[in-house]
């Protein structure tokens, strides 16, 4: 028998990190939600308009939440159920810090205004590359468990959590190439279409690798612990994890129904989502059987009740997803608040439950006493639940409302409301959401206050003993089969998981690479000039996607609202697209042209005197701030390098033809009787709004 | 159909949604086929690691 010690102490770290950026990134969360109902919470200054604290916020629940809660979480089952201690404690520790590192810089990052202006991926090309070698530590780490291991069989837990490293490491890198032009700013390497593309094929995947199969690894061990019986079906649990990874990595076009995608490339996305709902449920079923015979534990157990709710939403998330991916579904819910909901039931019922569950099997036992108070766990799981419900249901009833009323004709063929009542009419189901995600973080607040307490009741065992047969002792079974033989060897698992992923992520993104009549280009449409550049990158720096689509479709009401059908020859020059996902504000794509320039100057100081009612902040630092053009030239060299054709040389007079559109605009501005300096940020902008969209008008 | 105008013009397109299903439908069989091969004795000393 060997003798040997777990590494309590890096779950600890982790479980600590996953409460702390919880509570920091639930309370952004419940900010930017009221401020979409009470805009004065925007408090008039960049650092806190929701345009930059959306980002922040869900990058802090994804990455900082849920990510320190997967790696503590994958590093307590691997040592338990390989019978072994981690690979190695530096790199444990160097994972920890370095992704803690990550955190912290990408909230000030963000809050500063760097941001790519893709969705879920925003944080800027240095620290990509650190996510990248960090990835690289907590991969190395993991094999090395693997390989020093002394179960024969790797536990289907460890599965998923090679399954998640592997696909979010060909994920991250793919999705992330970039052209640096400053030494916190770049241009995605993709434009328009594609870059929607290899985007929401990320994004969509960074729920299923992320979001999804690590939590599927946490299921599989807590569920049978907490319950004190094995898994329902272990052959269920293999089909579960093929058939998901598989399915999972096709379905991303699902997010661009109706767009300026490549139509087979979106009926691909439709067939595969419904296909997920097979290995979802089997895989959500699998775990609520689990706990066969043990239902009556349910009724007292705040780790049972929190397992089961988790699980509950899980399927439910999971069956409204492909749901969601049905084209006629999809033309009502898409842009609305439906898929703000859709997504929290995920991430606060099965993601937030399922941590606060471990949470609260982990604490006790690595501080070997019992939870503080039972009591206070129920109550915790009481005020969440209700919390997800105020959450939820005024979200549903918002996308729908709202979207039945954007396609609401009078009978003599107008539009019946105007944008903004439409948005006025929700605000009250925004406040409910807001009293909805305040529950849940006092619940949150509860699970801290619990866990503290029972910490320091308890003694903490960093190194945990532990004793096994050194596989070497081991008997080798007699009867093999070929699933074995891949179990054994964790680097081929590996190697096998990538194949299967990769596959759906070529099939899927090769042929719109590779093919240019994939993307019509459009005579007509010219490449943005310095001025209307710039205020584009101001329009990703405020985050402005995070509320407004760019992406008109082809539906009788949009087309009446905004103007004709977006086409994907139009974007051929936006590095990085700005589609969005989300209508809060009216769809951008026509706007060019449609007010007078001192209209923009007006709304964009004031949004409520140009718009009453209006939800929008108020951004009266573009009006102050002056255009930063040192940087003109380098974005124009960039801009060149990927392949958008601006005449050589052009970088040495772009700072020129900016200041001769500038002063244009301010002149105009000036016969409006808006006083304002050629130089300031606002310029840009109004340069910008102005030319989206008119190019295929000329 | 807007579907085939789309991919008529990727040269050999035919091969791809051929490769997919193939493998698709191979590594499905496999597993599903490979599942219940396993003894239950096997399968029941692997789902009970996490509880030993």
């Amino acid at each position: 028998m060997d003798k040997f010690y777990y590494d309590n102490k890096i779950v600890k770290q982790f479980g600590v990190a996953t409460l702390f950026w919880g509570i920091i990134g639930m309370l952004v969360g419940v900010l930017i939600a009221f401020q979409l109902a009470f805009p004065a919470l925007n408090f008039g200054i960049p650092y806190t308009s929701f345009g930059r604290l959306r980002p922040l916020h869900t990058n802090a629940v994804i990455f900082a939440f849920v990510g320190n809660a997967v790696m503590g979480g994958a590093y307590f089952i691997l040592q338990r159920v390989l019978k072994t201690r981690l690979f190695s404690d530096l790199l444990s520790k160097i994972h920890f810090w370095g992704w803690q590192l990550i955190i912290v810089f990408g909230a000030i990052t963000l809050v500063a205004g760097y941001t790519t202006g893709k969705e879920y991926a925003e944080l800027e090309w240095p620290l990509d590359i650190l996510i990248t070698l960090i990835w690289v530590v907590f991969g190395i780490n993991m094999v090395g468990t693997i390989l020093k291991r002394r179960e024969r069989h790797l536990y289907v837990s460890v599965w998923f959590f090679i399954g998640t490293w592997v696909t979010v490491a060909m994920l991250h890198i793919v999705n992330s190439f970039e052209i640096p032009f400053t030494w916190l700013k770049s241009y995605s390497l993709y434009a328009g279409v594609q870059d929607a593309l290899v985007q929401w094929w990320y994004g969509h995947n960074a729920v299923a690798f992320f979001l999804t199969t690590p939590f599927l690894g946490l299921m599989y061990y807590f569920v049978p612990k907490a319950a004190e019986r094995p898994v329902y079906s272990y052959r269920w649990s293999i089909i579960h994890f093929w058939a998901l990874i598989f399915i999972y990595i096709w379905a991303g076009p699902h997010h661009l129904l109706y767009t300026a995608l490549p139509e087979w490339a979106q009926a691909l996305g439709t067939v595969f989502s419904i296909m997920l709902i097979l290995p979802s449920w089997g895989g959500m079923l699998n775990g609520l059987f689990t706990l066969r015979g043990a239902w009556d534990r349910v009724r007292e157990d705040p780790i049972l009740k929190m397992l089961v709710v988790s699980l509950t939403c899980y399927g439910m998330a999971t069956v409204e997803g492909p749901m969601l991916s049905l084209k006629n579904v999809n033309a009502y819910s898409h842009y609305t608040d439906w898929t703000v909901a859709h997504v929290h039931i995920g991430a606060l019922g099965f993601n937030g439950f399922m941590i606060f569950a471990m949470l609260y099997y982990l604490v006790p036992r690595m501080w070997n006493t019992t939870l503080h108070s039972r009591q206070l766990a129920n109550v915790h799981f009481l005020i969440s639940t209700i919390g997800i419900l105020l959450y939820a249901i005024p979200m549903y009833w918002a996308g729908w409302a709202q979207s039945l009323m954007w396609k609401k004709f009078t009978d003599s063929g107008q539009l019946q409301y105007q944008f903004l009542e439409t948005v006025t009419h929700i605000v009250p189901m925004y406040i409910v959401r807001g009293i909805g995600g305040t529950l849940y973080w006092i619940g949150a607040f509860l699970a801290v206050y619990n866990l503290y307490k029972t910490m320091k009741k308890g003694s903490f065992v960093d190194n945990e003993v532990a004793e096994a047969l050194p596989l070497s002792a081991q008997p080798i079974p007699v009867k093999q089969h070929w699933h074995n033989a891949i179990e054994r060897k964790p680097v081929q698992m590996l190697a096998l998981s990538f194949v299967v992923v990769a596959i759906g992520g070529i099939v899927e993104l090769v042929p719109t690479f590779l093919v240019e009549s994939n993307v019509p280009t459009i005579s007509s449409v010219k490449p943005y000039t310095p001025l209307e550049l710039h205020g584009r990158d101001l329009y990703v720096r405020e985050g402005c996607y995070t509320c407004h689509s760019q992406m008109i479709r082809p539906f009788r009401d949009e087309e009446m609202r905004y103007g004709e059908y977006s086409k994907s020859g139009e974007f051929v020059y936006d590095y990085p697209f700005q589609w969005g996902s989300k209508r809060t504000g009216p769809d951008l794509h026509r706007i060019g042209g449609k007010y007078p320039d001192s209209w923009h100057y007006n709304h964009m100081r004031d949004p409520q005197e140009t718009s009453p009612g209006s939800v929008m902040p108020p951004y009266p630092w573009l009006l102050e701030k002056e255009l930063n053009t040192r940087t003109t030239p380098a974005k124009i060299r960039a801009m060149q390098k990927l392949g958008v054709p601006y005449p050589e040389g052009y970088d040495k007079i772009s700072n020129e033809e900016l200041r001769k559109q500038a002063e244009r605009i301010a002149a105009g501005l000036k016969g409006s009787k808006i006083e304002v300096s050629a130089d300031k940020e606002i310029i840009a902008m109004i340069a910008y709004l102005q030319r989206l969209g008119t190019d295929i008008k000329k | 159909m807007k579907f085939s105008n789309y991919l008529k013009s990727i040269e050999d397109v035919s091969i791809y949604p051929l490769i997919t299903l193939v493998l698709f439908v191979l590594v499905f069989v496999s597993v599903v086929v490979y599942t219940f091969m396993i003894s239950k004795q096997d399968m029941d000393e692997r789902a009970n690691i996490p509880l030993k």
